[in-house]
């Protein structure tokens, strides 16, 4: 078997894994934090309970967040060792600071803020999560640096047959990464705040503990709203630095054949990679894509027949998982702002409720089809324009990869699903009663 | 590597918790801290990355199915501790006790076959790439290295586990510790003299005579291990095994300089400080991270250590926080 494609469909295995729970840990741990903070100021138990009952589902999914990222920190060495020596030096840094400067404090606090309730006061224990939650985001810095990093390298030499850091600020502080960077912590906000909403829904479309849940409803749908439109506005600016510094992954997303000016965006399309066309074209707004990443109606957009067929990434998946992520991040916006006219009569609303309800898997949808849009439409490349996927893969036997990647999808399989079943499950339980 | 401590207690685990509040108290004795030592393990493997990536990208390419089974077995201890006590079921409870023995000692094994293997040299080619399998590393030297690795964790856990606990559970953690000393001692004494035939480690230290301070400091904490688990200072025996464990390792850190991942092929084909290191700029900025960071990280941790530093009572366990 072809060690490369392996490789390749371990990482996404593994990376697409992680980030099931990565997104609700940096999201929840500053909701948490909140609500904590809520109760150290007002001294009202219901918040304390909130605490209790969203810190418990925040653990669980902690553990599964922790125990997948060793997994993709062994990969880098184990699977694209190529890649790891020819870019070691920039790359291996950045996750280095990672660990020392965030992963510790993270997992060190996290200890001490579950078994620290007796030990510490009511406002270092909140101090704690907030804590964690820096920490948390902390790590997003570095991991979305190393990552932009492979998106659009920048700062570095090639000499001796690898690359080499020259610049180090310009690693730190390019465009994409700080693009990259409040996109991504904004999805997971959003999912998060969706999480809350739907399991509040649920509690409250059964008549249960309706302050407690009405509560938590609002708050997350405060948080929701703000990280939907934020979401939806620095994705637009995120298209515009792809159209700058990656044609090719543009051109995929938008499935554009031929270079125009006034380019189209289609409602829908049909990429046919094979004869280079769309096989259906629907709904096509002439200008708009030129307007959007150009700032002009006029301005010509690089089609995928500009460049060698090699150096395109699957339109297909690209392209579907683009609009994907696009339809679901209005949707997201539309409910939320729903939600803020009915904050007042939730209750009433068994039918928002319901939607509520339904929508808990969709940005966790919209977050994996986002990275699939950067990831898959990055390709062939793994580094841009710099190192091919195919020359970065280890010197390995395909078994041993196909034996990992069959023993990954098992292991995963069954983390995931012991996982959701414990949230689930703690999550309908409700919160403990309260104490008077 | 602190983490030492709790793949011991996971792999005593079945052994020393008869009851269910055992085993709880013995989760908990390491409830707080485990995830944090664990990270000393991931930023072993972040620095050497971001310092010599030739190494991590050699080491782990070629140390493959091991890492890989290393990997599964941390996952695995990872999710036990917090899903143990998640469902009231002794079925349930079982899986992941399983779970946590073989989460542990897996790990304290393979490292220390995958940290002997580094000693003796490892059957790389020019390019840096293997030839072997699993099997290679699973050689005599290789297990005993793994056997000793094992070994001092036991101690090093049972150790813990008799500073945090009391009663019946504390006598048996401390019994346990002295009997495997002794086994301990045996073993590093074959793994000592076997170094000698398998490896050229000693060459270093001839060379160097000052180096074999290293090898004195580490038996000598092995002694001071013993000597203080007869006066009962159990801290202080804990401390001394923790020096011996860190002296184990230098021991071959020391031998092979300035070889960092040794070829058994051909000498010439060894990564060493000089050919694998990162440029100097990288390594400057590594340089100011670790220094600034590592001292904040200590100065965390022993907070942490010291919050939770007494014992773990059964009353413990009635809060909700509890594994
Ligand atoms: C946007 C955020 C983000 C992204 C893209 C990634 N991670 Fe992650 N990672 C986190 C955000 C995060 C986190 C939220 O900080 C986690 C989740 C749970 C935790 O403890 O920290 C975490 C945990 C975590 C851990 C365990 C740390 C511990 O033991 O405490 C490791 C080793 C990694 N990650 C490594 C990676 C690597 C090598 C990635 C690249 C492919 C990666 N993560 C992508
Ligand atoms: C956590 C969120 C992420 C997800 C869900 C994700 C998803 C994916 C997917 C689906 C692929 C496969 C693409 C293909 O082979 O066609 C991939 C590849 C890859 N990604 Fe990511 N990615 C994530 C984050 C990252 C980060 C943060 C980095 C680097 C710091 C990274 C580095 C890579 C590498 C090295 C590959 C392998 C080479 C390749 O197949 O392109 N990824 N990822
Ligand atoms: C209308 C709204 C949106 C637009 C225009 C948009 C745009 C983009 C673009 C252009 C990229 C690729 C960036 C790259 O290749 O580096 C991207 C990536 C991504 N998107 Fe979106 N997006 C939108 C909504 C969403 C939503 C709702 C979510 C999830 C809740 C989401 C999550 C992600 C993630 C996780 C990535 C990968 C990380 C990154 O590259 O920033 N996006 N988005």
């Amino acid at each position: 078997m072809d060690v490369v494609l392996l490789s390749r469909l371990q990482f996404a295995v593994a990376t697409m894994f992680h980030f099931l729970f990565v997104p609700f840990t940096l999201g929840l741990s500053v909701l948490v934090a909140f609500m904590e903070t809520k109760y150290v100021k007002t001294g009202d138990e219901t918040y304390l309970r909130m605490t209790k009952f969203w810190g418990k589902l925040f653990l669980i999914n902690f553990a599964l967040g922790v125990v997948t990222g060793i997994t993709l920190e062994f990969q880098f060495g184990t699977n694209w060792s190529r890649y790891s020596a020819y870019v070691g030096d920039i790359f291996g840094s950045l996750l280095a600071i990672e660990a020392t400067a965030a992963f510790f404090l993270e997992s060190v606090l996290i200890g001490v803020w579950i078994f620290g309730w007796r030990k510490l006061s009511k406002k270092a224990h909140a101090a704690v999560m907030w804590l964690v939650a820096f920490a948390g985001t902390l790590s997003a810095v570095w991991i979305l640096i190393a990552n932009a990093w492979m998106q659009n390298p920048v700062g570095f030499t090639l000499r001796d047959g690898r690359a080499e850091l020259v610049d180090f600020t310009a690693v730190l502080f390019q465009k994409f990464a700080i693009l990259k960077f409040i996109h991504t912590v904004s999805a997971a906000y959003v999912l998060s705040a969706f999480f809350v909403m739907g399991v509040s829904a649920y509690h409250l479309l059964k008549k249960k503990n309706i302050e407690f849940f009405t509560r938590s409803f609002r708050i997350a749908l405060v948080f929701g709203l703000v990280f939907s439109l934020i979401v939806v506005i620095i994705g637009d600016l995120n298209g515009v630095i792809v159209a700058e510094k990656q044609p090719t992954k543009l051109a995929a997303m938008e499935s554009l054949w031929e270079t125009t000016t006034r380019a189209p965006v289609y409602l829908f399309a049909l990429p046919d990679e094979e004869n280079e066309k769309n096989k259906i074209e629907i709904g096509a707004i002439p200008g708009l894509l030129s307007l959007l990443v150009f700032h002009d109606i006029d301005a010509e957009v690089r089609g995928l027949k500009a460049f060698p067929r090699e150096e395109r990434p699957p339109v297909l998946i690209t392209s579907f998982a683009f609009k994907g992520m696009v339809g679901l991040g209005f949707y997201f916006m539309l409910v939320t702002i729903i939600g803020w006219f009915k904050r007042n009569r939730l209750v009433d609303s068994p039918k928002f409720l319901k939607l509520m309800l339904l929508s808990i898997p969709l940005p966790y949808i919209a977050i994996e089809l986002g990275w699939v849009v950067a990831e898959v439409g990055r390709q062939p490349w793994i580094v841009y324009g710099l190192m091919k996927t195919s020359d970065a893969v280890s010197p390995i036997a395909g078994s041993q990869v196909l034996i990992s990647l069959i023993a990954f999808i098992i292991v995963y399989s069954l983390l995931g699903a012991v996982g959701f079943y414990l949230i689930a499950k703690n999550a309908k339980k409700g919160p403990e009663p309260a104490s008077d | 590597m602190t983490d030492g401590f709790d793949f011991g207690i996971g792999t005593l685990y079945p052994f020393l918790g008869k009851s269910d509040e055992d085993k709880r108290i013995m989760i908990n004795s390491i409830g707080p801290l485990w995830d944090g030592n664990e990270v000393w393990l991931i930023t072993a493997g972040g620095v050497t990355f971001a310092a010599f990536p030739t190494v991590y990208a050699v080491m782990f390419s070629s140390l493959y199915s091991a890492l890989m089974l290393i990997l599964f077995a941390l996952i695995l201890r990872g999710v036990s501790f917090e899903f143990r006590g998640k469902v009231d079921d002794p079925r349930w409870r079982k899986v992941w006790d399983t779970c946590i023995f073989i989460g542990s000692f897996t790990p304290a094994l393979l490292f220390g076959v995958a940290f002997a293997n580094i000693f003796k040299g490892i059957p790389i080619d020019h390019n840096g790439v293997y030839h072997g399998t699993l099997f290679t590393l699973l050689n005599p030297y290789g297990l005993l290295g793994g056997v000793l690795f094992v070994m001092l964790f036991l101690v090093h856990g049972a150790l813990w586990l008799a500073i945090k606990t009391e009663g019946d559970l504390h006598d048996r953690a401390a019994s346990v510790a002295n009997k495997l000393w002794s086994v301990l001692l045996g073993v590093v004494v074959i793994f000592l003299v076997a170094s000698r035939f398998s490896t050229r480690l000693y060459d270093n230290y001839v060379a160097h005579p000052a180096f074999f301070l290293v090898i004195l400091i580490t038996v000598f904490a092995l002694l001071g291990t013993k000597f203080f688990l007869a006066k009962k200072a159990f801290f202080k025996a804990w401390f001394a095994s923790a020096l011996t464990i860190v002296g184990s390792t230098f021991f071959g850190i020391v031998g092979l300089y300035p070889n960092l991942f040794p070829s058994s092929i051909n000498p010439r084909f060894s990564l060493t400080a000089h050919n694998a290191s990162s440029s100097p700029l990288t390594l400057k900025i590594m340089l100011i991270v670790v220094t600034i960071f590592i001292p904040i990280v200590i100065g965390y941790q022993i907070w942490a250590y010291t919050l939770f530093k007494g014992k773990v009572t059964k009353e413990d366990l009635a809060y909700e926080e509890a594994y």
